[in-house]
């Protein structure tokens, strides 16, 4: 467990915490939603670091005023894949800006197996090394 | 999860700071003062929906079942405060509400006065208003007004949705129009969302009688069919000068009798829309007023010439003359 000592994907904010209860991430959708950022839902089962672009539930949520409606979207997903990783993000459309300004997972599969060393002999003696999750051996949709 | 087992800086204080160093402006300052009142003048008092209520008296005209329903939500609301601050069970009311009246009648204004109120009160938590007519709901094509409707849903969480002719929804004509798939979500959210939204649905009274007949759920999920009267000539008046005050304009010598007079034409007419037709016809008066003092190039204008409408503003309308031209062909007849 040298790769994953908490035995969990550490991804995006509080994610070193225990899981967030609804009702703080209501907390936190109503913070981002006062510096007036756009909430958008994502999930995937490839937890691969380097996998920056989740797929997208339905569309990025403009012109919002409460969490009620985050929520109502995440529950939607939570239902659909419940054993994926699903996070929040928030985009701020400040100019200059126009990037994520916060993103966290909400949801995680039951188990999370961590990833695996790999090891590849490169020219010469040279070692190269990446990660590989357990869980990406299966094909997609039957990972967790 | 059972329970946090740390602390989150902020999530048990009144004031939601989320993160550290981050500053919100707490949007219920006086929640905590609510929470502990125990006579309907403090939860007026600390929820100030009783200058809100005082407004709506103040500021629109008539309307007398209106504000008496109004005032009905507002007592059941700061009952229910009162309630829960003795440790008795209050349940959440249903407060969806269907406006129906005569173009003119005031429906948008009170809806968007409804926000305000319903918010101040604890029961919305943001209190804005949404207003949206069929275009915004429906969809063009087979899987497009689902996403649609539930968008426009999210935008009114936390405030008012004010469906403008909602009997334009339902097409009985067509049955594969989508309209239906629109009332069904709005349904189903009205049912399960009760606390995150109010939904107002506003139209005429006859259109929206046989849009409920069509669509009983609609109707038994609607708590409050409120009914707007149409305004008696003097309660026009009045909103005419109340209009008046607002755009700081005032009436000459004998423009006020004037403008009664042009009323009580106008609403023998066809198509008169009550306070929108008054304020239209206030509109032309400023544009005749305008020509008026246009015409005088070297005149020197004052603060007073600037603001005053005369009679011959309001007399110049085309209405005075139908009415005449009416007079004379059928003396005899009464008035269609």
């Amino acid at each position: 467990m040298m790769t994953n000592p908490t035995g969990r994907l550490t991804q995006g904010q509080f994610s070193f915490l225990p899981d967030l209860t609804d009702d703080e991430i209501k907390l936190q959708v109503e913070y981002g939603l006062h510096k007036g950022y756009a909430w958008s839902i994502e999930y995937t089962d490839d937890p691969h670091p380097r996998n920056t672009y989740w797929e997208m539930y339905g569309m990025p949520m403009f012109d919002l005023h409460d969490a009620a409606g985050v929520m109502l979207e995440l529950k939607g997903c939570r239902s659909t894949f419940p054993q994926h990783y699903i996070r929040l993000v928030a985009f701020d459309s400040t100019r200059g800006v126009e990037s994520i300004a916060m993103s966290f997972i909400v949801n995680r599969p039951a188990r999370e197996p961590g990833f695996g060393l790999v090891r590849e002999e490169g020219p010469g003696r040279t070692m190269r090394y990446t990660v590989r999750s357990y869980a990406a051996d299966k094909p997609e949709g039957e990972r967790y | 999860m059972s329970g946090p087992s740390y602390n989150i800086p902020g999530f048990s204080a009144p004031a939601p700071v989320v993160e550290a160093g981050a500053d919100i402006a707490s949007p219920e300052p006086a929640m905590d003062a609510l929470k502990s009142a125990r006579t309907v003048a403090e939860v007026l008092a600390q929820s100030n929906a009783g200058a809100v209520m005082d407004e709506l008296d103040r500021d629109l005209v008539g309307l007398a079942p209106v504000k008496a329903r109004i005032r009905d939500i507002a007592a059941l609301l700061v009952v229910d405060r009162l309630r829960m601050n003795q440790g008795l069970q209050a349940q959440t009311p249903s407060l969806h509400m269907s406006f129906t009246g005569n173009p003119g009648t005031g429906k948008t204004t009170v809806a968007l006065r409804m926000a305000e109120i319903l918010h101040r009160l604890g029961y919305l938590r943001k209190g804005h208003l949404v207003a949206v007519t069929r275009d915004d709901l429906v969809g063009q094509y087979v899987g497009h007004t689902a996403p649609k409707t539930r968008e426009v849903l999210k935008r009114a969480m936390g405030g008012v949705l004010f469906i403008d002719e909602a009997y334009y929804l339902y097409r009985p004509e067509n049955e594969r129009d989508y309209g239906q798939e629109s009332i069904e979500i709005l349904l189903q959210v009205m049912e399960n969302n009760r606390d995150d939204l109010v939904v107002i649905l506003a139209g005429y009274k006859d259109r929206m009688d046989t849009f409920f007949e069509s669509n009983p759920g609609m109707r038994s999920r609607i708590a409050h069919h409120i009914d707007f009267p149409d305004f008696a000539p003097d309660e026009l008046l009045r909103i005419a000068e109340l209009m008046l005050a607002q755009q700081q304009y005032c009436f000459g010598p004998g423009a006020r009798e004037a403008l009664q007079e042009y009323l009580e034409h106008r609403i023998r007419q066809p198509q008169f829309a009550n306070a929108r037709s008054v304020r239209n016809a206030l509109d032309r008066a400023r544009l005749r007023q305008a020509s008026r003092l246009f015409a005088d190039a070297t005149r020197e204008l004052t603060r007073e010439d600037l603001s005053t409408i005369l009679p011959p503003d309001i007399r110049a309308s085309r209405v005075f003359d139908i009415a005449a031209a009416a007079t004379q062909a059928q003396p005899k007849s009464p008035q269609a």
